[in-house]
């Protein structure tokens, strides 16, 4: 089945939904595709059990999702929902898989709002089942209200790690400590900034005094140098960091008891379909990495891409809203559905918001942005790449052997190869190749986006037929 | 309210906690490699798992490591698990009632040691 749209959006997160709207209320016909099987993105993941006025009145965020849903059920957007887009192409033409089987797409418009994936920097202990991202913690608690078995370790870096341990005590779980890479000083650095979203501020307030009345133990300027354990985590064990976050290996590290670890170092943009479009990236360690070429308008160079929200450099879900509106319209102006003037008058107020917006969400990026103290700490047999079992020294033995680009360290060694296509790994591996050759992450490179995007069945790619509807070559005249 | 099999099975965790006070989807059973889990109907497979008390899913391909659900939003693909049969990304996939889940089809044929 191929379906023609005037726009296709590749996400259902807040960017994609603010395309989305904005582009009906022009009279696009719009296709929104997202993996999960309700709208929200990961920021407003909705939840699997019953949501009453009391969780909606205790949540902002649920309720926040609730009323983007239920907008973007209203806009007369064809959604397709529960889809995995494994295929895109300029053109624009895109594949999918969903419960009726393969799908396609035909728009001269997309707008790529796929957010980021998670970037968690590897420690010895951290493959152990138990150990979770700090982002995967967020989904436990808002889409299952579910919590690891107790206490659990809280570690990285964020506003996301107060969220997640105030989060768990208030689901009725036990956190042993949340272990902050930031110092107070770090916090305060980024506090001018910090101001211009009270209401964000009193919120992360709240959650660090709710953690002080449990008396849970916060440790700043720390880092997870271990998690200890054979089959399941029995404990944790944390170093105070220096400036660019090496742990300082002098004296006894504190040693905290645990069953469950939350861990995260940031969020790193998702541009896996802008790659495979044809959008050129550049490295900007403050915007998360790598991050593709996008204009005011949220047009790229490649004709009919538009990009908007954390995929194209993180500022957070606020942002990512205004910068999917921002979008929907460029898309309607291009699309000669709304005039130049009418485009201005639409735009120029939330151009404005975003940046304010944006002010806040940037202030965070920074904070978050790696430091590669934490690089150098990774112990040589941790393994980097989960998928391949590829390790420290394996990447150090291929760099002497002469590897300068993550391309290299994948053909040599299969680090980044397996079904995650290196998602999980691709930040530690692409430090360590440049740490190893004195090098920088934009000469090492970026790995090649592949299709499938993700793995699919090749079953359920292919969909059902009969012989008869293979075509074949008429046979030739004997 | 569903009754966790016991933890003392080989192979078992401390079971993961569902915060009981929120409404859930009705009651579903799942088969897993032989044994009976509870569940509620749209929670995911993994989640499931986890308030069992089972954590390891698969093992890693090369080293054979135990591994369990880590993003849970469909990106590491550590939690696939055959599903009625398919391989499914247990973070995502809702639990129905009767589901014959495998977690062995996907474990190693060989381990082989890594460099530690």
């Amino acid at each position: 089945m191929t379906a023609d749209y005037d726009l296709i959006v590749l996400g259902a997160g807040p960017a994609g939904v603010g395309a989305a709207l904005a582009a009906r209320r022009h009279d696009l016909k719009v296709a929104v595709l997202d993996q999960a099987r309700a709208a929200g993105g990961q920021i407003y993941r909705a939840p699997n059990f019953r949501v009453g006025a009391p969780e909606l009145r205790a949540q902002p965020d649920l309720a926040r999702g609730e009323k983007l849903r239920a907008a973007l059920e209203g806009s007369g957007a064809d959604l397709f929902l529960d889809h995995k887009v494994w295929f895109v192409a300029p053109g624009i033409s895109v594949a999918a898989v969903g419960p009726h089987g393969p799908t396609r797409f035909e728009a001269p418009a997309i707008v790529v709002a796929t957010g980021t994936t998670e970037r968690i920097i590897p420690v010895p202990g951290i493959t152990l089942p138990a150990v979770v991202g700090l982002a995967a913690a967020t989904i436990l608690l808002k889409a299952h209200a579910v919590v690891p078995a107790g206490p659990t370790v809280v570690a990285g870096i964020g506003p996301l790690l107060y969220a997640v341990a105030s989060g768990l005590l208030k689901a009725g779980g036990e956190v042993a400590a949340v272990v902050d890479l930031a110092r107070p000083t770090d916090w305060a650095a980024i506090a001018p900034r910090l101001a211009s979203r009270p209401d964000l501020l009193a919120q992360g307030f709240s959650w660090v005094a709710k953690l002080r009345r449990a008396a849970v133990p916060l440790f700043f300027g720390h880092t997870v140098t271990a998690v200890g354990g054979s089959e399941a985590v029995e404990d944790v064990e944390i170093r105070p960091v220096d400036p660019d976050w090496r742990p300082l290996r002098e004296g006894q590290p504190v040693l905290i008891k645990a069953r469950s670890v939350a861990i995260g170092h940031g969020l790193v943009p998702a541009t896996e379909a802008l790659q495979l479009l044809g959008v050129p990236h550049a490295f900007h360690p403050a915007e998360g990495g790598w991050t593709p070429q996008v204009e005011a308008d949220r047009s790229t160079p490649v004709a009919g891409v538009y990009a908007a929200g954390d995929c194209a450099g993180v500022v957070g879900a606020a942002a990512a809203g205004l910068a999917g509106e921002i979008a929907g319209l460029s898309v309607a102006r291009d699309a000669g559905r709304l005039s130049p003037s009418a485009y201005e008058g639409e735009t120029r107020g939330l151009q404005r918001k975003w940046a304010r917006a944006a002010r806040f969400g940037s202030a965070i990026s920074r904070l978050m942005a790696l430091r590669t103290g934490l690089i150098q700490a990774i112990p040589s047999p941790t393994v980097v790449c989960r998928c391949e079992d590829v390790t420290r020294a394996s990447i150090e033995a291929a760099v002497s052997a002469g590897v300068r680009h993550v391309g290299q360290l994948k053909s040599t060694t299969r680090c980044g190869m397996g079904p995650c296509q290196g998602r999980m790994c691709a930040e530690a591996a692409a430090e360590l190749v440049a740490l190893g050759s004195g090098s920088d992450r934009t000469a090492v490179g970026q790995w090649t986006a592949r299709t499938p995007m993700l793995p699919v069945p090749l079953a359920a790619m292919v969909g059902v037929y009969d012989y008869d509807d293979i075509p074949k070559p008429v046979p030739a005249p004997a | 309210m569903p009754s966790s099999a016991p933890s003392a099975s080989s192979g078992r965790s401390d079971p993961w906690r569902r915060d009981l006070r929120v409404g859930r989807g009705a009651p579903a059973r799942l088969l897993v490699d032989g044994n009976l889990v509870d569940a509620f109907e749209g929670e995911s497979i993994a989640v499931a798992l986890a308030t069992a008390g089972i954590l390891t899913l698969r093992h890693s391909p090369a080293a054979g490591g135990g591994r369990g659900m880590f993003c849970l939003m469909g990106v590491c693909q550590e939690c696939v698990v055959s599903a009625d049969g398919v391989p499914a990304t247990a973070c995502l996939e809702p639990v129905r009632d009767g589901m014959v889940v495998s977690l062995s089809p996907f474990r190693p044929a060989r381990r082989h040691g890594i460099e530690s």
